[in-house]
């Protein structure tokens, strides 16, 4: 297939700024929407939201146990709060609000954590998130999405905002590869099949998407055919769809800036597990904190890029077919 | 709003509230008598003279809230509500057991007329302001309590959101620090000093009103005084005695969070006769 001619990947907003941009827009038809942010408004781009409904934006300090459970209280009282910060600091030191505050009692708080993953690059592994889809996913009722580009975020910041429950959403720092075109209809819990193919599936999500894409690409012009899904919602997982990959395709490679202990992939290979048992590669970060560089240089340094997902994939068609 | 009642009935209330947590817990053969036994005459003030609240109308917008950020002292929350009209007395001793709606610790999964759901300290607070926003934005007259222990306040959230409450002068909202001086592994003095207590929150810009705990009249006067202060969020520091009413649970460590033996039951209820 001309893969080449249907994903051009050229870079796009980043995820947080389409978080930010479309935050603002849902606030306008939506009086409910409220948002809380621990001094980032700028780099987790509430700030247009700020800008424009400074009334609804309560800046909360560098205090991000105080500014999670206040979005709890929001929330009893019939608000639909939006709790932004990097990822590393909303969900590592607002994880106990979030379980006994929001998830215990199921409020309607929703809570983007930018800056996930190494690829925030240079501010080195204290900011850079890479176990929160593992702690999100931990949380009963938690709806946990994982956009790949500004088109899906837009999409699932409507389908959060009017989703009534829980919900986290990452966001990336950097400018990410646009996937889908501007039409592109999402569905929470629903896996999107992003390219066909029958030889090995590969599963990205976030910013690895794009790494899957450009794989496929590549395995193709091997002879290799190559079924790429993004999962946008971890969870709920699409289990139909992992079923139905794992059965058609006979190896699943799980791709995602995140450690693979407690990711998507683990998560994955439940569902395969349970359904379909078939090959399985696990491509992410290995039990390891990463370091201070440029994204660029951190993704290839810690096996991220398209390369290391066409490797995994490789190996997992090898390992198949032995 | 429950019918005005005089002091007379209010303090017959207290006493049947105190049977009924000592009773609950014995029955339970676990739980925290103490500071439940301590925040008595509290709970009474805010739910038979100072909120607007109405049982039968329990999700009412514009109700005020009450939200134990001593999750552990739900004893007389529940045994208050009960005599509200809220919730059931006649299974006010299925606490802590299976299918019992009395839980351990607050969960609106299982009252639903809760205001929050609570039981890891140093929350309320922030529960409380996030309320207290969400009413001001409706343009609601909604006011919120937050009762909390003198121990809890050791935990770091409070004083974040002491700081938010002030800076964003959170006027509908009172916190209520029951000061029994006792936490789980003894004298708070000895623990994790907190005194001085009130220069602390004035510090940290809020109203302070310090009142006897276990006086009604008292707490009715502060709890006014705290609606009439506009600007600021005020904080009532109720001077109580943990396990109030008992004599051998009185300041004593013991009864934090330990049932009563039998011939302890027997004791105290003759006691609080």
């Amino acid at each position: 297939m001309a893969a080449a001619t249907k994903f051009d990947l050229k870079l796009g907003a980043a995820t947080r700024e389409a978080f930010g941009k479309t935050l603002a827009l849902i606030a306008r038809t939506n009086p409910d929407v409220v948002v809380c942010d621990a001094d980032l408004s700028k780099s987790t781009n509430t700030h247009f939201f700020a800008k424009e409904f400074p009334d609804r934006f309560f800046s909360c300090g560098i205090a991000e146990s105080n500014m999670v459970a206040i979005g709890a209280g929001l929330a009893y009282g019939g608000k639909i709060p939006f709790v932004s910060s990097f990822s590393a600091f909303v969900m590592n030191k607002g994880f106990e609000q979030l379980r006994v505050t929001v998830a215990y009692p199921n409020l309607n708080v929703k809570v983007v954590g930018t800056h996930s993953g190494i690829s925030i690059g240079e501010d080195g592994p204290s900011q850079m998130s890479i176990e929160e889809i593992a702690l999100a996913c931990s949380l009963p009722g938690f709806v946990v999405l994982s956009p790949a580009d500004e088109v899906s975020m837009a999409a699932l910041m409507h389908l959060a905002t009017a989703h009534v429950g829980p919900v986290f959403i990452r966001a990336g720092r950097m400018k990410a590869p646009v996937v889908y075109r501007a039409d592109r209809k999402f569905e929470i819990g629903k896996a999107i099949e992003v390219i066909d193919g029958s030889d090995v599936t590969i599963i990205g999500t976030g910013l690895l998407l794009a790494e899957a894409v450009r794989a496929a690409e590549t395995l193709e012009s091997e002879g290799i055919s190559t079924r790429v899904m993004d999962i946008h919602t971890v969870k709920p997982i699409d289990r139909d769809a992992i079923a139905r990959a794992a059965a058609e395709t006979g190896a699943i490679v799980v791709a995602e800036e995140h450690l693979v202990d407690g990711g998507l992939g683990v998560r994955v290979a439940q569902v395969v597990a349970e359904t379909n048992p078939c090959v399985m590669e696990f491509v992410g970060i290995q039990n390891t904190f990463a370091e201070s560089a440029s994204p660029e240089e951190l993704l290839d340094k810690y096996g991220l890029l398209a390369r290391d997902v066409a490797a995994a994939a490789r190996k997992a068609v090898a390992r198949k077919r032995a | 709003m429950p019918e005005t009642k005089s002091l007379e009935e209010l303090q017959v209330i207290a006493r049947r509230v105190r049977r009924e947590i000592v009773e609950m817990i014995y029955e339970a053969k676990s739980g925290h008598p103490g500071g439940s036994l301590s925040a008595v005459e509290t709970l009474i003030s805010l739910y038979f003279q100072v909120m607007r609240h109405d049982p039968k109308n329990p999700k009412w917008k514009d109700r005020d809230r009450f939200i134990l950020s001593k999750g552990h002292a739900c004893p007389v929350l529940y045994a208050v509500m009960a005599e509200c009209g809220y919730t059931p007395v006649d299974q006010l001793n299925t606490l802590r057991k299976m299918g019992s709606i009395y839980q351990g610790h607050p969960d609106v999964r299982f009252i639903p007329s809760l205001d929050a759901s609570t039981g890891s300290l140093g929350e309320g607070v922030s529960l409380a302001i996030g309320m207290g926003l969400a009413a001001r934005l409706n343009g609601s007259p909604s006011r919120t309590f937050a009762m909390l222990g003198d121990g809890e306040i050791q935990e770091g959230q409070v004083w974040e959101a002491a700081m938010f409450g002030a800076f964003h002068k959170m006027d509908n909202v009172v916190a209520i620090v029951d000061y029994n001086h006792i936490q789980l592994d003894g004298f708070v003095k000895d623990i994790m000093e907190v005194a001085p207590l009130a220069d602390k929150w004035k510090a940290f810009g809020w109203h302070v009103i310090s009142v006897d705990g276990h006086s009604i009249p008292a707490l009715e006067t502060a709890f006014a005084e705290a609606a009439a202060t506009k600007g600021v969020p005020t904080v009532v520091i109720a001077n109580t005695v943990k396990g109030k009413g008992v004599s051998f649970m009185e300041n004593n460590p013991k009864f934090h969070g330990m049932a009563p033996t039998a011939d302890e039951f027997r004791l105290a209820m003759q006691e609080l006769q």
